[in-house]
This record gives C-alpha cells, structure tokens and sequence, in this order.
C-alpha cells in the first residue's frame, strides 16, 4: 500500500517563500489531515504535492518512488487529486465529467471498455450521484458538485487520494456525509487519504493524523489529541480556546471563547 | 439528443443541402438537365460544366470551409475555455482582410492575394496569443485585445480605401463580405486538401480538448501536460482559420453560432461536439450559400450577409431564451 512521505519541502512563488521546510509522513489507510490558518501554506504545500507547483527543495515520495520522476499518466493512476470545488466552464454532463477520471487508463483514441463503465457507474451509486448522471453539472448544488468532483477522482482507481479544503461551501450535514464516506473509502477501500481542512473539530473527528501548519512551517503534528492542545491552537490562530472532550466520541472538542466573558 | 439520432439528422441535413446545392444554384438550370448532367459526367454540354465545373465544386467548398470554421470554433473555445472565442472575435478575420487589401490594392491576385491574406491572419492571431501568452491573460481579456486588434486594423483599412482607387476599394469591398464563388485559384484543391488534413488532425485531440476545457490544473491533474497541446491545437485552428479566409473571404459567426448550437443539442463532450459541429457548419454554410446564389437571381448576395444575419438573428434569439447560467 502507498503512503506518502514529504521531506524538508520548500515552496514558494517569484521570490516570495512562502513553504519553509516541512516534513510529514502519510501512513497508508489513514486520514491525514492538513490544518493551518489562511495564508499558511496549506494550498501552496497542496499544490506541491500535486506537482502543479515545483517545489524550490526537498522531495516528495509516493511509496518508494520520488514523485517528480513518475510521468503524469502514470501518476494519475496511483494518486488522486481533487481541486477545491470551481465552476466548470462548459455544461458537461455529471457522467461524462466522472468519466474524465477514466482518461489516464485508456489511451487517446482507445474506446472505454465494459470495466470503465461499471467503474464510473459503481462509484455514482457509492456517491449519490446516479440520479443526476444527465444533468448538467453547471446546475449542482454545491454538495452534489464536490461529490461529482471526487467521484471523477475516484474512477482513476488511486491508492492515494488528496482534496483540497473539500467541506469548503458545504453545509454541515454535506461536511459530516463526504468525510464519512471518505472514512469509509479509507478503512474499507484500503485508500489512502489527504485533506486540507478548516474546521478542527471535523479534523479532529475523521482525521487519525494531522498537522498544524503556521507561516509555512509544522507548528504540531501527531495524533488529533496531541496537535489540538489549548497551547498550539492559540499560538497559531491567536484565538482564546479551551479544548475538551468530546463525551460520545472521545475525541479532543475545540471551544472558542469570544471576548465577551 | 440522443448522439446518434444527433448524427442521423446532421446526416439526412447534409443530404437535402448538397442536393439543394446541386440542383440550384445563380443559373436557374432546369432538374432535368442537372441529372442528365450528374448521369452523364463525360459529356461537353452547358449543363455538365455548370454541374461538375461550378457547382460539385462550390459544394464542396462549402462544405469544407463551413466545417472548419466551425471545428475551430470548437478548438478556440475548448482551448481558451471561453464561448465567446472563434477565429473572428480573435481578430483573425481582420487580419485576413487586411492582407487582402493591400494585395488588391497593390494589383495582386491569384496565389500573391492568397499568400498575403493568410499571413495577415497568423500575424493578427499570432500577435493576440503572443500577448495573452506572454502576459497571462485572462479568457476574457484575449477576446478584449483580439476586438481592439480587429478596430484597429479595420481603421488601417478604412486609411487604405481612402487612399486608393474606387475601382480596388470595389474588389476589396467584394473580397471582404466572402464568397465560395471563386474555384479559379490555382491552388484551391491544394488548399481544400490542407484543410481536410489538418481537420482530422484535430479530431484526434478530441478527448485532449475536454481535459484542457476543464483548465490548466484540472488537465494536468488527470495526466495530460496542457501546455504543449495547447500550443499545438492554437496553431493547427489559426492554419486552418488563415487557410478558410484566404480562399472564400470575411464568412462570419459560423464558428461562434454552430458550436453553442451543438452544444446544446449534442451536449459539451469534445468526442461528440466536434464531429457534431464540423458536420453542422458544413451544412449551415451550405446551405446559406445555396440561398446566397437563389435570394434574387441572376445576383449573387455575399454568402457573409447571409451568415451574418442568419447568425445574429439566431443568437440573439438563443441569448434572449437561455437562462442566464447557460450563456457563457
């Protein structure tokens, strides 16, 4: 199984650092989560890890291999990853959108097999998506449009699967549902998982590991319980909190105090 | 529309237009005549010089120039993922004529007009990508400085005019509405067979072309490096742009109208739509062609008037009827 593993990653963009050295380490069939507040890093180390940005030193490797030497087609086999959500500027359908995922397996002009098929239509089932398979993906609803979004990332078949802020313009009940099914493609697809994420207690639900980033370096990383203390959350969010327990889960709850007590 | 019931109507669409281009046409010659001609292909009379020396031709030309307009059309938008881009509103055209002014107006003709034509269209096309290349526009700032590019040269040949005699301001003026009339050139079946090449050498991108449609990062994400294909599929329309220009003139909105038309029938999927367009832009300019030569016989309207109007009159209806999400 594939893990991912970074190593000392600086990034940045013209002369602007803004990625200092960062190393983590992905163990294969968890949930990783990425944490920070805006302007950390968090997108500009995502970018990294898809290879849209190159980084200025330090490596990245997928299982044994060095990322930057794998050929993007091959690449697309083995990791997944999902932008987060935009519009799509022409009124494709959600079938032939999801059936993009299937590309890096058949060659240009190759017809897509039975397989390919039942591949794009099992996962619009898992997805909740079947239903809206003709309907123009323009017209989603935002919960409908990342799930088609993840199902396009889905049908590449990857042993690793990274989505950037994906509960992002989702409401809770879409937030809880998407990182659900991603738990569950995790422990019983075998898939290994990378999320950038805003809300800590979701983080700290889902995640089995996670990592605070501040100004372009790890502040904390560990399990949710170590990295959600009191200590680090007001170091790097510069916000009052108390963190307890959640009683039904047992997983570290973050409480903000606002000014006014 | 289901896809195939799509092609079988295109198809059956393409079979009343050609009969319609053959059996009409500015000489009014009896149907009667025109099959005996089709019937008899060796003969030397009036009717087998109209049917096989002025009209199969025309068709043809028709047919190959409205489906390139129309397939770049489609690879103009994939590519700068805008719907608003075609080979005019990129400025194309008004390098094309104003290439074609100064041949005419310096006493060209033939291949020299041809030549001059199709390098003021990869010059005007070229310099609108170079800018928006090497500055990183936006989709909608390319449209922008391709429409500034088109004012600006139309005033260089609004100077020309005014300088030159009413006799070439009159060819000129001609040259620039378009017309498939002219199957003189010398290497007009050269040109048509560049065009059939590189058409099919398009068609093979077509699953590239949704892949780029998506952007950039979207593209490379799914194992597809866009930037040289980009480039590439850029230069293979604007060859075929400059190519339809130089050989039949200014024939606008063929590729802005029949790629949303397509699009709306036959759905968004480059494997579908760009057969779908090419097939439909034959048509359509056949058949615009067709009524060009009949409107008020023994005249010839410009085949661009009537594209215009059609065109317009159909996109502003289209505009006025979609919801506003669907429009760009």
């Amino acid at each position: 199984m594939t893990g991912l593993t970074a190593t000392e990653l600086k990034a940045g963009y013209q002369d602007h650092q803004v990625v200092h050295g960062v190393s983590f380490e992905v163990a294969p069939r968890t949930i990783f989560g990425l944490i920070g507040p805006n302007g950390s890093g968090k997108t500009t180390l995502f970018k990294c890890l898809c290879g849209l940005l190159k980084p200025w030193g330090g490596t990245i490797r997928l299982g044994p291999e060095d990322i930057s030497r794998i050929p993007k087609r091959r690449l697309a086999r083995t990791a997944a990853f999902i932008p987060q959500i935009h519009a799509v500027t022409f009124p494709y359908t959600v079938e032939e959108y999801v059936l993009m995922g299937r590309y890096p397996h058949r060659g240009r002009m190759s017809a897509f097999t039975r397989e390919d098929k039942a591949i794009v239509e099992e996962t619009m089932e898992t997805l909740e998506i079947a239903h809206v398979r003709r309907q123009c993906i323009q017209r989603l609803s935002g919960g409908e449009m990342q799930r088609v979004f993840l199902a396009c990332g889905l049908v590449q078949k990857p042993e690793i699967l990274l989505m950037d802020e994906p509960t992002t313009h989702l409401d809770i009940g879409h937030q809880v549902r998407l990182l659900t099914m991603l738990s569950e493609l995790s422990q019983a697809g075998g898939l290994t998982v990378l999320v950038t994420l805003h809300d800590l207690n979701l983080a700290g639900l889902y995640c089995s590991s996670l990592a605070l980033l501040d100004h372009g370096l790890i502040h904390a990383h560990g399990s949710p319980g170590e990295v959600l203390t009191r200590d680090n959350i007001e170091h790097v969010y510069k916000v009052r909190t108390e963190v307890g327990r959640d009683p039904y889960l047992n997983r570290p709850h973050v409480y903000f105090m606002t000014g006014q007590d | 529309m289901n896809r195939h019931a799509t092609f079988l109507i295109l198809l059956a669409l393409l079979a009343i237009a050609v009969a319609c281009g053959i059996f009409l046409g500015g000489s009014g010659l009896p149907a009667a005549d025109v099959i005996d001609a089709l019937l008899h292909p060796g003969g030397h009379g009036t009717a087998q010089a109209v049917v096989w020396q002025l009209r199969i031709p025309r068709v043809l030309k028709a047919l190959l120039v409205g489906s390139s307009l129309a397939g770049c059309g489609v690879v103009f938008q994939a590519v700068l993922r805008n719907p608003l881009a075609e080979p005019y509103t990129l400025g194309v055209s008004a390098g094309g004529a104003l290439g074609a002014t100064v041949a005419i107006i310096a006493g060209l003709s033939g291949i020299a007009l041809v030549f001059l034509c199709f390098a003021g269209c990869l010059l005007s096309i070229g310099a609108v990508l170079a800018m928006s290349t090497f500055r990183d526009f936006s989709t909608s700032t390319i449209i922008l400085s391709g429409v500034v590019l088109s004012f600006l040269l139309s005033s260089v040949i609004m100077f020309l005019f005014s300088v030159a005699s009413s006799r070439d301001v009159h060819a000129s003026v001609l040259w620039l509405m378009g017309s498939l009339s002219g199957t003189d050139a010398v290497a007009l079946p050269a040109l048509l067979a560049a065009l059939l090449v590189l058409l099919s050498g398009l068609a093979l991108f077509a699953r590239d072309m949704n892949l780029i449609s998506l952007g950039d990062e979207k593209a490379h994400l799914l194992g597809l490096a866009p930037g040289p294909l980009k480039i590439l599929l850029l230069g293979l329309a604007s060859v075929v742009t400059g190519l339809c220009v130089a050989v039949s003139g200014i024939i606008g909105f063929v590729g802005l109208i029949i790629p949303h038309a397509m699009r709306r029938v036959a759905g968004a999927d480059h494997q579908v739509l760009l057969p779908a367009s090419m097939l439909a832009g034959g048509v359509f300019l056949l058949a615009c062609d067709t009524l060009a030569q009949v409107v008020y016989r023994p005249y010839e309207m410009p085949v661009g008037v009537i594209t215009g109007i059609a065109g317009g009159i159909f996109f502003l209806a289209y505009l006025l009827k979609a919801s506003p999400p669907e429009v760009f």
